[in-house]
């Protein structure tokens, strides 16, 4: 599909972006009930007659997914309203109790905000239409053996938040960059774990295509429910070029809600605008406004923590260090977080984040561990630095040592005494070696006379080798200098 | 005449509460006497859906070894009274008459049932009413149609008919309805006694299954206004469940039950007394005005403009409500479900068609397409922007009035099946009881009169938000210089 000539067709378009993401809030409880929204539990356990919606129950709005709601508007740049309502979405489906959730429809709390993100062509800056808060729903279970399906309702009244943004991203590298960017937010601030596998990120997909400077927009579909960043990738690939080949084969696209499916790697058409849900909103009789005065604003101003971008800022200027590490460093709270302790115990800022960016960023993802899965805490990483600064151990040995520090946990000195790691500095030890390489390696020794440098080096990585790993490289270059006269 | 023995069940709970508390009567042989007469009248007058003996007697002998044992009494302790079955009762089934909840057995109570239980009152049963509260007649129940103390060939009216069947013929010392556009004031009238619905947001409706959620509210029918008055202070209140419940102070109702309204300023709306209304109960109306003028109040007619589009608003924002608020009976959970289907959609439509009568099916239909998007703006919206209107319009008719005064109904009781082929001249009779819900107000019913076939007249007190005590006040004063609350009827087997 992606041929050379797909490229120069796919040139002549450009394609415009608009996502609705939605993320579960941190809450200890639901949105109206007091049930705990702790992820897992049996089936059913994480329940009430409120959030099943039985007869005659009430819904009651917790003030902290309000709070939240505005702590990630404010962090989004957003006006937060003073007054907003919730609303019912009518529509029946066995994981919706109530057969309508509860929403917000023209008065969000957040409205007209914008996040900067980088992308290969500088910043750029998206603009964040409303934010609202909503309940989620139960998840149906479908088992084939039985040919039956089961409802499990305790995800259901689990607080969600609804970002919507302009239609200003133009590619998936943006769209993924600000997936990121949302995603650091909501992490920093709390409001959200946004742990993807147990689904509390997902965003919906509006894409369009137009020729390259056209003013009017095309017509747009929507995917729903993609919970990965690479399969917000994928789809935004897939369905451009889709809507390319279409309007190139002389066709026009239809507006309509499409499936992606991540195991075939295409979309599927769900349904048209005229088969789209009639959802007859309307405002929640059983609640009352919500009313947020300055004052809370500002005091949820000033509990906003430091965000990624200013954290990202303070890195460049106070640790020197260059945009792209410190933009990675800054990514996930938890790694910043990581970062910020280590270097606090440690002088050696750049080798900190060398250990960080390098290996481990690399034994993560071999290891398909989280941040916050290292089995040691952040300190152990600058007593780390600091005896390979100190000349404890080489830096080759350091790395062994971390590692074993992944796979045990333990403190780095005690990894290096268990393992009789010490760099060797006894001279007349070394001498021994040395001695031993010069016998062993009379042509090195004779080129080295003969001017050749690189048989110096050569010598002095043999001795290395005979110490495994564990000579003090000084002292060996010392040693074989005054041998070799 | 001849026997002229005042039976227990005849009394009111205020009479009752002093026998009890002055050891003349016991909670027990109080309950029983009530039991005797549900198992002798109830064959004929049909109140009851579920009757709870054996809890009720146990709950008796509980209450009178609290009161032996010098305990704390309220003023309601003892007082056997009855729930209309869309009040959640945990571990009793709660029906509203649906043959969609007909099995429903909640695990939880309304907060007014807690209030009633902390009063120390006992529950006698769950009583009868339209589906879900759609009617005026109680002739759309699943179960039953009740009848009319006063004459059993005629419907207590609607929607709580059970709870007033049941108070006006000794089957209850004093009921809980529920009111969205008049359900407890309209069979108040019919059967006649007293029926109050308290302004939006002084009762907690936890535990009340949605009809109309922004217009209805629970409240007490009772045999006379201090009863009201008790009943009321009983549950009233701020409730955390109810978020549109209002947290304020309410008053001591009972401190106004005092027998003076001089210089009050009484407003009666022409509309309501011009046209469309019957002649003997605009008799019996203007005959109240009188002796209120008697009293040294001040009656006077008014407009009320926008009269004639209350209904309408009434009928599309309440349907609109209902639409969604019965969406949840789907067949998945609880309740009726289809006993052969195919495929989820088949499973909705096939529980959803057998499970809720026609009236409730015609509702949900109106509601649905008020709110559908061709349609939104043209019915739902216009009837929220009226709303709004007619709220404003009694502000300032309260600016000018203490109380507005008029018929609770248009007639006296219909006949059974007079009406039910005639929807819409039955939504038309509402349109005295209505404007309280669309407005939020208090309104009370009380006895006025009779008309020629001896049936009871109902008038109609309304008052500002959180005003019941001046709407009591000038109830009890009516009361105290007129005789009809003290009529009772005779049910004949
Ligand atoms: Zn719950």
């Amino acid at each position: 599909m992606f041929s050379y000539l797909g490229v120069v067709i796919r040139m002549k378009y450009e394609i415009i972006i608009g996502l609705e993401i939605h993320a579960e809030l941190s809450t200890k409880s639901k949105i109206f009930c007091s049930c705990t929204t702790e992820f897992g539990g049996e089936a059913n356990t994480h329940c009430c007659p409120i959030c099943l919606g039985m007869p005659g129950t009430l819904p009651v709005l917790n003030r902290k997914v309000v709070e939240y709601a505005v702590k990630a508007g404010l962090a989004m740049n957003c006006k937060i309203e003073e007054f907003s309502k919730l609303d019912r979405k009518n529509y029946f489906y066995p994981d919706l109790p109530k057969a309508y959730q509860i929403s917000q429809y023209n008065l969000p709390i957040c409205r007209d905000g914008y996040v900067d993100i980088d992308t290969g062509s500088g910043r750029k800056r998206i603009g964040i239409t409303r934010i609202h808060i909503e309940e989620d729903a139960g998840k149906l279970i479908h088992d084939d053996e039985s040919m039956s399906s089961f409802i499990d309702y305790n995800r259901c009244g689990v607080p969600l938040i609804e970002i919507v943004t302009e239609p200003d991203l133009r590619s998936s590298e943006e769209a993924k960059a600000f997936l990121e960017s949302i995603k650091a937010i909501l992490q920093y601030t709390g409001v959200s774990d946004c742990k993807m596998q147990e689904g509390s990120l997902r965003a919906d997909v509006n894409l369009s295509i137009r020729p390259v400077g056209q003013k009017e927009f095309g017509v747009r579909t929507e995917m729903k429910n993609l919970n990965s960043f690479r399969s917000v990738v994928r789809a935004i690939e897939w369905e451009a070029q889709r809507q390319i080949e279409v309007i190139e084969s002389g066709g026009s696209v239809i507006q309509e809600t499409r499936r992606w499916d991540d195991n075939t790697g295409m979309s599927y058409s769900m349904r048209s605008k005229e088969e789209a849900n009639d959802y007859r909103y309307f405002p929640e009789p059983d609640l009352v406004p919500v009313i947020i005065d300055g004052k809370w604003i500002e005091e949820i101003k000033k509990s906003l923590p430091e965000l990624p971008d200013v954290r990202k800022k303070r890195y460049m200027s106070d640790y020197g260090l260059p945009e792209y590490d410190a933009w990675i460093l800054t990514r996930s709270k938890a790694l910043s977080d990581f970062f910020e302790t280590a270097v606090s115990k440690s002088k050696n800022v750049k080798a900190v984040s060398n250990w960080i960016m390098g290996d481990l960023l690399r034994i993560l993802k071999e290891k398909e561990m989280e941040v916050e899965d290292i089995p040691f805490p952040a300190e152990y990483l600058a007593r780390l630095v600091d005896l390979i600064d100190n000349g404890t151990i080489s830096s080759t040995i350091g790395k062994a040592v971390f590692q074993k520090m992944f796979a045990t946990g333990k403190e780095p000195e005690v990894i290096v005494k268990e393992e009789g790691m010490e760099v060797i500095s006894d001279e007349t030890e070394l001498n021994h070696i040395v001695r031993k390489i010069i016998m062993n390696n009379p042509q090195s020794v004779a080129d080295y006379k003969n001017g050749k440098q690189k048989a110096f080096g050569f010598l002095v990585g043999q001795a290395m080798k005979e110490t495994k790993g564990k000579g003090n490289p000084k002292i060996i270059n010392k040693l074989l200098k005054d041998l070799l006269g | 005449m001849g026997d002229i023995r005042v039976e227990l069940y005849e009394l009111t709970a205020h009479e009752l509460g002093n026998l009890i508390r002055r050891r003349k009567i016991s909670v027990i042989e109080l309950t029983k006497s009530l039991l005797d007469r549900i198992s002798n009248t109830d064959c004929i007058l049909g109140s009851y859906i579920s009757v709870c003996e054996e809890e009720a007697i146990e709950r008796a002998k509980q209450i009178q070894l609290k009161i032996d044992s010098g305990g704390d009494c309220p003023p309601l302790a003892g007082i056997p009274m009855a729930l209309k079955d869309n009040i959640c009762t945990r571990g009793i089934r709660t029906t509203c008459a649906s043959k969609m909840l007909a099995d429903f057995v909640p695990p939880y109570n309304a907060t007014v049932v807690e209030k009633m239980y902390s009063q120390g009152t006992i529950l006698l049963g769950k009583l009868n009413m339209d589906e879900f509260g759609m009617g005026s007649t109680t002739e759309n129940s699943f179960f039953k149609k009740t009848r009319n103390p006063w004459d059993t060939e005629r419907v207590p009216g609607g929607s709580s008919g059970g709870p007033a069947a049941a108070v006006a013929g000794g089957e209850a010392i004093f009921a809980l309805g529920s009111d969205t556009g008049g359900s407890i004031r309209q069979p108040a009238a019919f059967c006649g006694i007293v029926g109050m619905k308290p302004t939006y947001g002084a009762v907690s409706r936890f535990g009340l299954v949605a009809f109309a959620s922004s217009l209805e509210q629970i409240g007490p029918l009772t045999k006379d206004v201090t009863d009201c008055a008790l009943v009321l202070n009983a549950i009233t209140g701020y409730d955390r469940m109810d978020s549109t419940s209002v947290d304020i102070k309410h008053p001591d109702y009972t401190k106004a039950l005092v027998n003076d309204v001089k210089g009050m300023k009484i407003g009666i709306p022409k509309e309501y007394i011009d046209r469309g209304i019957n002649n003997e109960v605009k008799k019996a109306i203007l005959n109240a005005a009188e002796v209120f003028k008697k009293l040294g109040a001040e009656c006077e007619e008014f407009s009320l403009p926008l009269t004639e589009y209350m209904v309408p608003v009434y009928y599309l924002i309440s349907s609109a409500e209902a639409s969604s608020n019965l969406a949840r009976y789907d067949g998945i959970r609880y309740g009726y479900r289809a006993e052969k289907y195919s495929g989820l959609s088949d499973l909705y439509i096939k529980s959803r068609s057998e499970g809720f009568g026609a009236e409730v099916k015609r509702r949900i239909i109106l509601g649905t397409y008020a709110l559908s998007a061709d349609y939104y703006d043209f019915f739902y919206k216009k009837a929220l922007q009226l709303r709004t209107l007619i709220y404003d319009s009694f502000s300032r008719t309260f600016e000018k009035y203490d109380l507005i005064m008029g018929p609770t109904s248009p007639a006296t009781a219909y006949k059974i099946n007079e009406k039910t082929d005639n929807p819409l001249e039955m939504y038309l009779a509402d349109i005295y009881t209505v404007p309280a819900n669309l407005a939020g107000l208090p309104g009370i019913a009380v006895p006025c009169g009779f008309d020629s076939n001896g049936l009871p007249i109902g008038l109609q007190l309304t008052g500002k938000p959180f005003d019941e005590s001046t709407l009591l006040r000038a109830a009890y004063t009516f009361e105290q210089n007129t005789e009809y609350h003290r009529i009772r009827p005779k049910v004949d087997r």
